[in-house]
C-alpha cells in the first residue's frame, strides 16, 4: 500500500502514478479520523453548552497554527530550508482578509448613519467617513492605494494567498539563485520579516500602524448571528483547510517530488549534480507553503479578531520552526502534534491555566517563567531528543532506524528509508 | 553713593520717563559697583525711602515693618515703621529704560555667567537702545568666546536695525561666515515676505510671482483673492449642504428631487440654481481659476524696502546653507561612525564565533544583556559612576565570557555540524534567559547611568556635535579593534583560530585542539558581546529585551561583512551605520521606515556579494 521507495535513488518513485491509494495510507487514515473526531466533537459540546465559544475559537485557531506548522514541515523539515520568515505569511493572509472584513463593516455602519442624513450620500462623503472611521486612529483619513480593493470579497481571499506567494517567489528567487543557502538563508529571511513587520509598525504604512485590523470576529451583515455559530463556521473551514493541506502534503511528499526535496536537504550539492534544478524545486515548495500559510492566517485572524504588526516579527516565526522541531520534523503528523501541543499548552500556561507552585521561599508563577520552561525545553528536545515528540510515535510503531550510525546533515528529520516498517 | 543718589533723590524717588534718562546717564557713568543691584532692585520694587531723612535703602516689608538694607555694602540698617518709608514704584516705562541701562552694566559684569546672562536676554529680545551699550562692552570683553558672541549679537542687531545700508550689508556679509541658527534667523527674518495681489505698489521688492500649482493649490490661490474681494468666498462642503438642507421643501430642492442628490456635480449644480434663486451666497468660478489668476497675479514682495540689503540676505543666506549643509554631512559622518562602532561591538563576537566554528548564536544579543545588566548591578554595590564603569567593564567581559563558554560546552559542541539546530536550540536559551532576567529585574527598563565626565557633548557648532559617551564607544570600538587584530595576526591563539576558519580538518591533523579554540573565541566574543553591553547600556534603555534590538543588526553586519573576518566586519558594520543614518537623513520622520529600507538593501546586496565585502577563502567555503 504504502508505494514509496525504499531507495534513495532520487526519482525512482512511482508514487505519484496513483495518487489515489495515498488517502488509504495509514496515517492519513488515523490523522483524518482524529481531526474528524476534535470537529465533531467540539461541535457536539459546544452545541451541548458543555464548551465556551472561546474553547471553540482556541481549536480553531490550533487547527491553523497547525496548517501553518504543516507548511513549515514541508519546507524545514522535507527541504531543510529553515525559513525564519512564514508566520510573516500566516500574518499577510490575516491582513488581507482582515481589510476585507473591516471595510466591509465599516461601510455597512457608514451607509446606516449617513442614510439617516437629510441628503442621499454621495460617494466622495461615503469614502470620507469610511476613511475617517478606518484611519482616524493613524490620524488620516485618506483611503491608502493598499485598500483599493479592500471592498471585494473574492479579491481579498485571492490576495490573501497570491501575495503570499509572490512575496515568497520574488524572495526565494532572489535568495536562490544567488545560492543563498542554510544560515545564511535563516537570517536573511528573518532580516526580511523584520523588515516587513518594521514597515507595518509604521502609521503611513496604510495598514493602521501598531493598532493592526480589529473587530475581525465581526463578519459584516451577520451580526444577527451570534459568536457561538460563527466559532463553529471557522472551526469547520480550519478543520477542513488542514484536513486538505494535510493530504495535500502527503501526496507533495509521497511522490518523485517529494524523493528530490528529501534529496536537497540531505546532499544539495548532489542532488544538483544529478541533473536537478534545485533552485526549481527550492523554489516551488516555498512558494507553495508560503501561500498553505496565507490561508491559515486568513482563516486564524477572523478568529483572533485582531492581527497586528507584532504577529508579524521575526520571534513568531522562530516559534513555527520550535513548534515543527519539538513535533518531530521531516514527519507531517509531527508538525501538527508540535504546533498543537504547544500552542495550547502555551495558552494554558500563560492563560494563567496551570496552578502556581509554591516553593515555600518563591511562587512559581507560570504566566512568568512559562517561556523559561518552553526555551530550555527546547534545548534539551535538540540535544536530547531529536526527533521530538514524533520520536514516541516510533516507539509505539517499533520502527528502527536502518541507518543510526550515519543519519545525514539533519539528524532529527526521518528519513525515507526509515518509512518502511 | 548715597551722596549721588541723593543729588537726584527727587526724580529718583517719582520717576517719569521724559526726565529719568539723563539721571540714569549719570548713575551709568559713576561706575560705582554697587550700581547694578540697585538699579535691579529699583526695577523690581525693592528699594524704600526713609521719610525722615530720605534716604534710599533696600527693603524688605514684613508685617507692619520695613527690614532695611544699606545700598553700599547690604548691611542691616535697621527698621522702620510701615508708614514711616515709602516703597519706590517706577512705570514700566521708566523699568524699560531701567532695563537699558541695567544692560550696560550687566554687559560689563566682572561675572562671565552674568554677562553671558545678559547676551542671552539681548539675543532673546533685541532692541536698537542696546546696541550702542553692546558695542560699548566689545572692546573691554577678555574672554574670548563671549566676545564673539558680542560681536555676532553686534551684527545681528545691526542688520535688523543698522541704519544706512553699508553697515547692514556688512552686517549680513559677516554673517554669511556664521551657521548658527541665529545667524540663520536673522537672515530670515530680513527675508520675510508677504503677497499682494494685482500690480504690486511702486518701488516694492517683488521676490516671485507666485504660480497655481507650484507655489500654492488652487484653493489657497482662490482663498488669497477672496480676502482681496475679487472673487466671493469659496464654499465649504459642509456649508453648500447645509445651504441645501435648508432649501429643502417637499422632497425638493430649487426643483431637484433630494434623492437625485447623490453625486458632487448634482449637488454642486442645484447649488448654483440656490445661487441664482438668490438663497445662498454666490461661489468663485471653480473652473475659471487660470484665467481669474491670470488677470490678478499673486505676487510676493519683501516686507525689506532696501533691493540691496536683500540681495545681500539671499547672497548670504545661500552660503550659510551650503555651510550648513557641509556641517550637517560631518554631523552625518559622526553619526554615522558612532553607530557603526556600536554595530561593530555588538556583532564582531558574532563574526568570529560564525567565522570558526560555523555556527550562529541567536543568544548573541543576550550577552550583551548580561553585561548592560552586570553594569546595574556593580552600580548597586558601587555608587560612584567612574569606579563603577571601570569594575563593571571588565566585570561584564567575565561574566559574558562564562556565559558564553558554558553555552558552548553545554549546548553547541553537542550540535556539531547541525548548524540549523544549533540556531534554534540558541534561540531556546535565548528566550529563556530573556524570561529570567525579566522575571529577577522586572520588565521596566533599568537605569546603567553614565559618570558626569562622560554626559555631556562635544559641540563644534549649533550643527554638529556628538555626545561624550558616543567618543567613549568610538574609542573602545577601535580598541578591541587593535585588540583583535593583534590577538589574530600575533599570537598562538590567533594562528590557531585562522587554521580552524580556513579548514577544521586540517587544523586538527596538525595538532590544533578545534574544541579549544571553539571555546576560546566563544569564550572572546561573548566577553566583548558583554562589554559592548555596559556600552550600550550607557545610552540606550537596560530592558532583558535589548539584545534582540541588535541580533539582527549584527547578523546583517557579520553577513554584509563577510563571515569570521574582522576588517569585514568593520566594513560591514560602517556600511550598515553609514546606510541606516543616510537613510534617515533622506526621511528623517521615519526611522522605521529607515530600517525597512535598509533591510532590503541589504538583500539585494546579498545577490552581489553572497560571501559578504571581505569574503572567506578556503576549501570547506560552500
Amino acid at each position: 500500500m504504502t508505494a514509496t521507495a525504499t531507495n534513495m535513488r532520487v526519482g525512482a518513485n512511482k508514487a505519484a502514478a496513483k495518487p489515489r491509494a495515498l488517502i488509504m495510507r495509514t496515517d492519513v487514515l488515523v490523522f483524518l479520523a482524529f481531526l474528524a473526531l476534535v470537529t465533531v466533537g467540539a461541535t457536539v459540546l459546544a452545541q451541548a453548552g458543555l464548551v465556551s465559544v472561546s474553547f471553540v475559537k482556541l481549536l480553531g485557531k490550533t487547527l491553523c497554527l497547525c496548517l501553518a506548522a504543516l507548511a513549515m514541515d514541508l519546507v524545514w523539515g522535507y527541504t531543510g530550508i529553515l525559513s525564519l520568515g512564514h508566520f510573516a505569511f500566516f500574518g499577510i493572509g490575516g491582513y488581507a482578509i482582515g481589510m476585507w472584513l473591516m471595510w466591509d463593516r465599516t461601510e455597512l455602519i457608514v451607509m446606516d448613519t449617513l442614510l439617516r442624513a437629510e441628503l442621499p450620500p454621495t460617494a466622495l462623503e461615503i469614502e470620507e467617513a469610511i476613511g475617517t472611521q478606518i484611519f482616524g486612529v493613524v490620524g488620516s483619513s485618506d483611503i491608502p492605494w493598499l485598500w483599493t480593493f479592500a471592498g471585494s470579497l473574492p479579491l481579498q481571499l485571492a490576495f490573501a494567498v497570491l501575495v503570499p506567494g509572490l512575496i515568497a517567489l520574488v524572495f526565494g528567487w532572489l535568495a536562490f539563485r544567488s545560492r543563498v543557502a542554510g544560515v545564511y538563508l535563516s537570517i536573511l529571511t528573518q532580516a526580511g520579516t523584520l523588515a516587513l513587520s518594521l514597515w507595518l509598525f509604521q502609521n503611513d504604512s496604510g495598514l493602521r500602524g501598531n493598532n493592526g485590523l480589529s473587530g475581525l470576529q465581526n463578519l459584516p451583515g451577520l451580526d444577527d448571528v451570534p459568536q457561538s455559530v460563527v466559532s463553529l463556521w471557522f472551526l469547520w473551514a480550519s478543520a477542513f483547510a488542514l484536513g486538505l493541506g494535510y493530504i495535500l502534503a502527503v501526496w507533495t511528499v509521497s511522490g518523485r517530488f517529494g524523493s528530490v526535496l528529501r534529496g536537497i536537504r540531505d546532499d544539495e550539492a548532489r542532488v544538483r549534480f544529478l541533473g536537478y534544478e534545485v533552485e526549481h524545486y527550492k523554489l516551488a515548495i516555498f512558494t507553495g507553503t508560503a501561500m498553505a500559510c496565507g490561508i491559515g492566517g486568513a482563516l486564524y485572524y477572523p478568529q483572533a479578531g485582531i492581527v497586528n504588526p507584532t504577529e508579524i516579527a521575526p520571534i513568531a516565526s522562530i516559534y513555527l520552526a520550535v513548534w515543527v522541531a519539538i513535533g518531530g520534523r521531516g514527519r507531517l503528523y509531527g508538525a501538527v502534534i508540535g504546533a498543537a501541543v504547544v500552542s495550547l499548552l502555551s495558552s494554558w500556561f500563560t492563560g494563567g491555566g496551570a496552578p502556581d507552585i509554591d516553593l515555600g521561599f518563591y511562587v512559581i508563577k507560570w504566566t512568568d517563567w512559562w517561556l523559561v520552561l518552553l526555551g530550555s525545553s527546547f534545548v534539551l528536545v535538540t540535544l536530547f531528543a531529536p526527533k521530538g515528540l514524533g520520536g514516541f510515535v516510533d516507539l509505539w510503531t517499533n520502527r528502527r532506524s536502518t541507518r543510526r550510525d550515519d543519519l545525514g546533515p539533519d539528524q532529527g528529520s526521518l528519513r525515507a528509508e526509515e518509512e518502511t516498517p | 553713593m548715597q551722596t549721588l543718589l541723593q543729588t537726584y533723590a527727587e526724580d529718583i524717588a517719582k520717576p517719569s520717563r521724559q526726565t529719568i534718562q539723563p539721571v540714569l546717564d549719570e548713575l551709568a557713568a559713576s561706575g560705582l559697583p554697587a550700581m547694578t543691584g540697585f538699579l535691579e532692585a529699583w526695577s523690581d520694587k525693592g528699594v524704600v525711602q526713609r521719610d525722615e531723612d530720605g534716604q534710599f535703602f533696600y527693603g524688605v516689608r514684613e508685617g507692619d515693618i520695613y527690614r532695611l538694607r544699606s545700598l553700599e555694602d547690604g548691611s542691616d540698617a535697621g527698621e522702620v515703621g510701615r508708614r514711616e518709608a515709602s516703597e519706590l514704584k517706577p512705570n514700566s516705562g521708566v523699568r524699560k529704560l531701567i532695563a537699558t541701562t541695567l544692560v550696560q552694566f550687566q554687559l560689563n559684569d566682572p561675572d562671565p555667567e552674568r554677562r553671558l546672562a545678559a547676551l542671552d536676554a539681548l539675543t532673546r529680545n533685541p532692541t536698537p537702545e542696546l546696541l550702542a551699550p553692546l558695542r560699548a562692552s566689545i572692546e573691554g570683553e577678555e574672554v574670548a568666546s563671549i566676545r564673539n558672541r558680542k560681536e555676532a549679537l553686534d551684527r545681528l542687531i545691526s542688520i535688523r536695525f543698522g541704519t544706512n545700508t553699508e553697515t547692514r550689508v556688512d552686517a549680513i556679509n559677516w554673517m554669511s561666515t556664521q551657521v548658527s541658527l541665529e545667524a540663520r534667523a536673522a537672515l530670515n527674518s530680513v527675508l520675510v515676505t508677504r503677497t499682494v495681489v494685482g500690480v504690486p505698489p511702486e518701488g516694492a521688492n517683488i521676490a516671485r510671482t507666485l504660480a497655481v500649482g507650484r507655489d500654492l493649490t488652487e484653493e489657497r490661490a482662490l482663498e488669497r483673492l477672496a480676502q482681496e474681494g475679487i472673487v466671493p468666498d469659496l464654499v465649504e462642503r459642509t456649508e453648500r449642504d447645509a445651504a441645501l438642507i435648508a432649501a429643502i421643501s417637499d422632497g425638493s430642492v430649487a426643483g431637484v428631487p433630494v434623492a437625485d442628490l447623490n453625486t458632487e456635480e448634482a449637488r454642486w449644480a442645484t447649488y448654483e440654481r440656490l445661487v441664482v434663486a438668490g438663497v445662498a451666497p454666490a461661489r468663485p468660478d471653480v473652473g475659471a481659476v487660470a484665467d481669474l489668476i491670470a488677470a490678478n497675479p499673486i505676487v510676493e514682495i519683501y516686507e525689506e524696502a532696501d533691493p540691496a540689503v536683500v540681495e545681500a540676505a539671499l547672497a548670504a543666506l545661500d552660503f550659510v546653507e551650503a555651510r550648513v549643509a557641509r556641517a550637517e554631512a560631518v554631523d552625518l559622518g559622526l553619526d554615522a561612525m558612532s553607530l557603526a562602532s556600536i554595530y561593530f561591538l555588538a556583532a564582531i563576537g558574532l563574526a568570529i564565533t560564525f567565522g570558526v566554528m560555523g555556527v550562529i548564536n541567536m543568544a548573541h544579543g543576550e550577552f550583551i544583556m548580561i553585561g548592560a545588566y552586570t553594569g546595574y548591578v556593580v552600580q548597586q554595590f558601587v555608587p560612584d559612576y567612574t569606579v563603577s564603569l571601570i569594575i563593571a567593564l571588565p566585570l561584564a567581559f567575565v561574566v559574558a565570557a562564562a556565559a558564553g563558554v558554558a553555552l558552548e560546552r553545554l549546548v553547541i559542541r553537542h550540535l556539531a555540524h547541525r548548524p540549523l539546530e544549533t540556531l534554534l536550540a540558541t534561540f531556546g536559551i535565548s528566550v529563556a534567559l530573556q524570561q529570567l532576567f525579566k522575571n529577577i529585574f522586572g520588565t521596566q527598563a533599568v537605569p546603567l547611568t553614565s559618570p558626569d565626565w562622560l554626559a555631556g557633548a562635544w559641540v563644534l557648532n549649533d550643527v554638529v556635535g556628538i555626545s561624550y559617551i558616543r567618543i567613549a564607544i568610538f574609542v573602545m570600538a577601535l580598541l578591541f579593534l587593535g585588540l583583535l587584530v593583534y590577538i589574530l595576526r600575533r599570537t598562538r591563539l590567533g594562528l590557531e583560530v585562522r587554521a580552524v576558519t580556513q579548514n577544521p580538518g586540517m587544523a586538527a591533523s596538525l595538532g590544533i585542539d578545534p574544541d579549544r579554540v571553539g571555546m576560546a573565541t566563544f569564550a572572546l566574543g561573548s566577553g566583548i558581546a558583554g562589554v559592548a553591553g555596559v556600552a550600550i547600556g550607557l545610552f540606550a534603555q537596560v530592558t532583558s529585551e535589548m539584545g534582540t534590538g541588535y541580533i539582527v543588526q549584527s547578523f546583517m553586519t557579520v553577513v554584509v561583512g563577510g563571515v569570521g573576518s574582522v576588517f569585514g566586519t568593520l566594513a560591514g558594520a560602517g556600511l550598515i551605520g553609514g546606510l541606516q543614518k543616510g537613510i534617515e537623513w533622506l526621511n528623517p520622520s521615519n526611522t522605521l521606515a529607515a530600517q525597512t529600507y535598509m533591510i532590503l538593501f541589504i538583500i539585494l546586496f546579498i545577490q552581489f556579494r553572497p560571501r559578504g565585502i571581505v569574503a572567506q577563502k578556503g576549501r570547506f567555503v560552500q
